[in-house]
């Protein structure tokens, strides 16, 4: 029986779909003309540009210190929480997980706006430090998540051994509880770091002057389109290092992986 | 006073009393077992014990120290959980190796301690494994020895066996035995499983709803219950209900059984009186089955019946014997010659059952415990306050 096209087409056309605007942005940051309308040539002019763009840079290094601050806070509040909800079953256990999980339903624009108010109302400076605390905001969400999901199979009396070998509280945690809870507690960092460095609609509301991060800079520059090519050259350039976080990432799960089976 | 003793335990979760003035004293050395269906209070009386429970009343023991508000992390006390709690981060080494490192001993000495204890349980090859590459017995084994490097005063097993198949947990028996007469540690082992405390204690202590009902060696705790959920629980039985009738001399008596023609003879170790309501035991495979009406000796009770139903077990054969509207008697018996067995008893053939006099037990009926049914002390009388330890 001959099989049909069918399925090998849906599966061309579906990857053409998500990967031509991509392709065209890769082409287009090679591209001598302006606004990328017709192709006058290769040129690595637009990377030189962006080279020497301080602003860029400053939004980059901006991005990096909210991602990484707004990760490490967030990912011990959050691990904590997830602890707490899955340890001390009480009746409050289900508003808790109904008060955590908000924020993950909230729309951006809401939570961008309420915390506006919110940091104009007590008299908070817009800055870096808002930011931060916006993006930890809704980064607990996420991690609380996934070291929950982490806990709901996670085997209690393997803590009870611990203390019944003679560990105190700190041992316990620091020996068993941490290393068993560790793939979720490092799933949920990246998915905060992640979720942190490319926050728009959030940061967007909340950030001070000077204080852009790379997203909110990206579109100030969209602003005035003259600087489209240098976008595409940024956009180009974070498109390799995320591949290539991904790549090594992947490679090393697989790897630990067969490590342990 | 050397081992471990538990001094009126209760112990209350909401409106469930789990424990009720629970009271077991567990020598130096010993293989103790709790038994009990699932929800008598074992697990907790042994969770009490290990310190990750503080009881609402009583005091705990070890050694004549009292342990009861010791944090479990102070006890020199270690538990082998049901689903063992191996930590799936570490090697069986590093495993074993855990409650000496929290310890602090020198590292030369872990490493020797841990080598010997990896020869105890035969796992040396293993030992760099991590515990999800081994099997369910090997992980028993692990939780063993993480348990005993420490060097416990006792050793608390949560029914270790429970996940384990029919033919690994009888061989893990054994080697739980072996083990045990290597270390010579105290054993408190919990199970609802009977034939896993028959065949490893020294002791058993029977519970149900949170009290003790027997404490007892296998034998004692199999051919005298005390009570008939001892009874019950613990082999297969048959019930009478009736009254002493007549007292045939020091040691008999006669019993009449709710419609159930002759009386009976029974071996009269209580020394109750005439006219005393008691409820009678008989052990299956203390009755014995004929086609032809036995020789009637004196000390020997006979029943007519018909048989309903015959199971064969491979190694006995299992009856159903109407004897009366209210009793089906079940009895078992052996088979002695391979297929040789002459033309078996079947299905609804007239049979002749019959026991020796001291094969019955009497229990006490522990509602009327009451003194005026006991005979006075003339002979050597048991009261029903007596512990049989």
């Amino acid at each position: 029986m001959k099989s049909s096209r069918l399925p090998a087409t849906t599966v061309w056309l579906t990857l053409l779909f998500f990967y031509l605007p991509i392709l065209v942005l890769v082409v287009n940051s090679f591209n001598a003309h302006k606004y990328g309308g017709s192709w006058d040539g290769f040129t690595l002019k637009w990377y030189v540009r962006l080279f020497e763009d301080r602003a860029v840079w400053h939004a980059l290094g901006n991005s990096l210190v909210v991602a990484l601050a707004s990760t490490i806070v967030s990912t011990v509040l959050g691990t904590v929480a997830a602890y707490a909800m899955s340890r001390f079953a009480s009746r409050l256990q289900k508003v808790q997980y109904g008060l955590i999980y908000m924020p993950l339903i909230v729309p951006d624009i809401l939570m961008g706006m309420s915390l506006l108010l919110f940091f104009l109302s007590v008299g908070f400076e817009l800055g870096l430090a808002s930011i931060c605390v916006a993006h930890i905001t809704f980064c607990i969400s996420y991690v609380a998540m996934v070291v929950f999901a982490r806990l709901q199979d996670f085997d209690y009396s393997i803590m009870e051994a611990a203390y019944d070998l003679g560990a105190d509280s700190r041992t316990a945690v620091l020996k068993v509880l941490l290393p068993a809870l560790a793939p979720g507690i490092a799933a949920g960092a990246l998915l905060a770091f992640t979720l942190s460095i490319d926050d728009f609609v959030i940061t967007f509301f909340v950030s001070g002057p000077g204080s852009s991060t790379l997203p909110v800079h990206i579109y100030s520059m969209m602003k005035h389109s003259r600087f489209m090519p240098v976008i595409n050259a940024l956009s180009t350039l974070l498109l390799v290092v995320t591949f290539a976080a991904v790549g090594v990432s992947q490679y090393l799960t697989t790897k630990k992986g067969n490590g342990v089976k | 006073m050397d081992g471990l003793t538990f001094e009126g335990i209760t112990k209350q979760f909401g409106d469930l009393k789990a424990l009720d003035n629970v009271s077991l004293s567990i020598r130096q050395g010993e293989i103790f077992s709790l038994l009990g269906p699932s929800g008598c209070g074992k697990t907790t009386l042994l969770r009490i014990c290990a310190g990750f429970e503080t009881p609402d009343s009583g005091r705990v023991l070890l050694n004549g120290e009292d342990i009861t508000g010791l944090p479990a992390n102070r006890r020199r006390v270690n538990t082998i959980f049901q689903n063992y709690a191996l930590f799936p981060n570490m090697t069986l080494r590093a495993n074993i190796a855990f409650g000496l490192q929290v310890a602090k001993v020198p590292k030369k000495e872990i490493a020797d301690r841990v080598e010997a204890m990896l020869q105890l349980v035969q796992l040396e090859k293993h030992a760099h494994k991590r515990p999800n590459q081994i099997s369910g017995g090997q992980k028993q084994r692990v939780a063993i020895a993480r348990a005993l490097v420490n060097r416990p005063q006792v050793l608390l097993l949560d029914e270790p066996l429970a996940a384990l198949d029919l033919k690994l947990r009888q061989r893990m028996l054994v080697e739980l035995g072996d083990i045990h007469d290597e270390v010579g540690t105290t054993f408190v082992y919990v199970t609802h499983d009977q034939g896993e405390a028959m065949g490893l204690s020294d002791r058993i202590a029977v519970l149900n709803h949170g009290v003790v009902e027997q404490v007892g060696t296998p034998p004692e705790i199999y051919e005298a219950p005390r009570s008939s959920f001892t009874a019950a629980f613990i082999g297969d039985t048959n019930f009478f209900n009736g009254r002493v009738c007549e007292i045939v001399d020091s040691e008999y008596c006669t019993v009449e059984i709710d419609g159930l023609e002759p009386r009976i003879r029974m071996f009269n170790d209580k020394n109750l009186r005439a006219n005393v309501p008691v409820d009678l035991s008989i052990r299956p495979e203390k009755f014995s089955i004929h086609r032809q009406p036995p020789d009637s000796a004196q000390e020997r009770n006979t029943l007519r019946g018909v048989v309903e139903n015959v199971i064969y077990l491979g190694s006995h054969t299992k009856w159903w014997v109407r004897v009366s509207d209210e009793y089906l008697i079940s009895v078992t018996s052996q088979h002695s010659r391979f297929l040789l067995d002459k033309d078996p008893i079947r299905w609804e053939e007239e049979v002749w059952i019959s026991w020796h006099a001291d094969d019955g037990y009497m229990l006490e009926r522990y509602n009327e415990s009451d003194e005026s049914l006991v005979a006075l002390p003339d002979t050597e009388v048991q009261t029903l306050e007596d512990e049989p330890e």
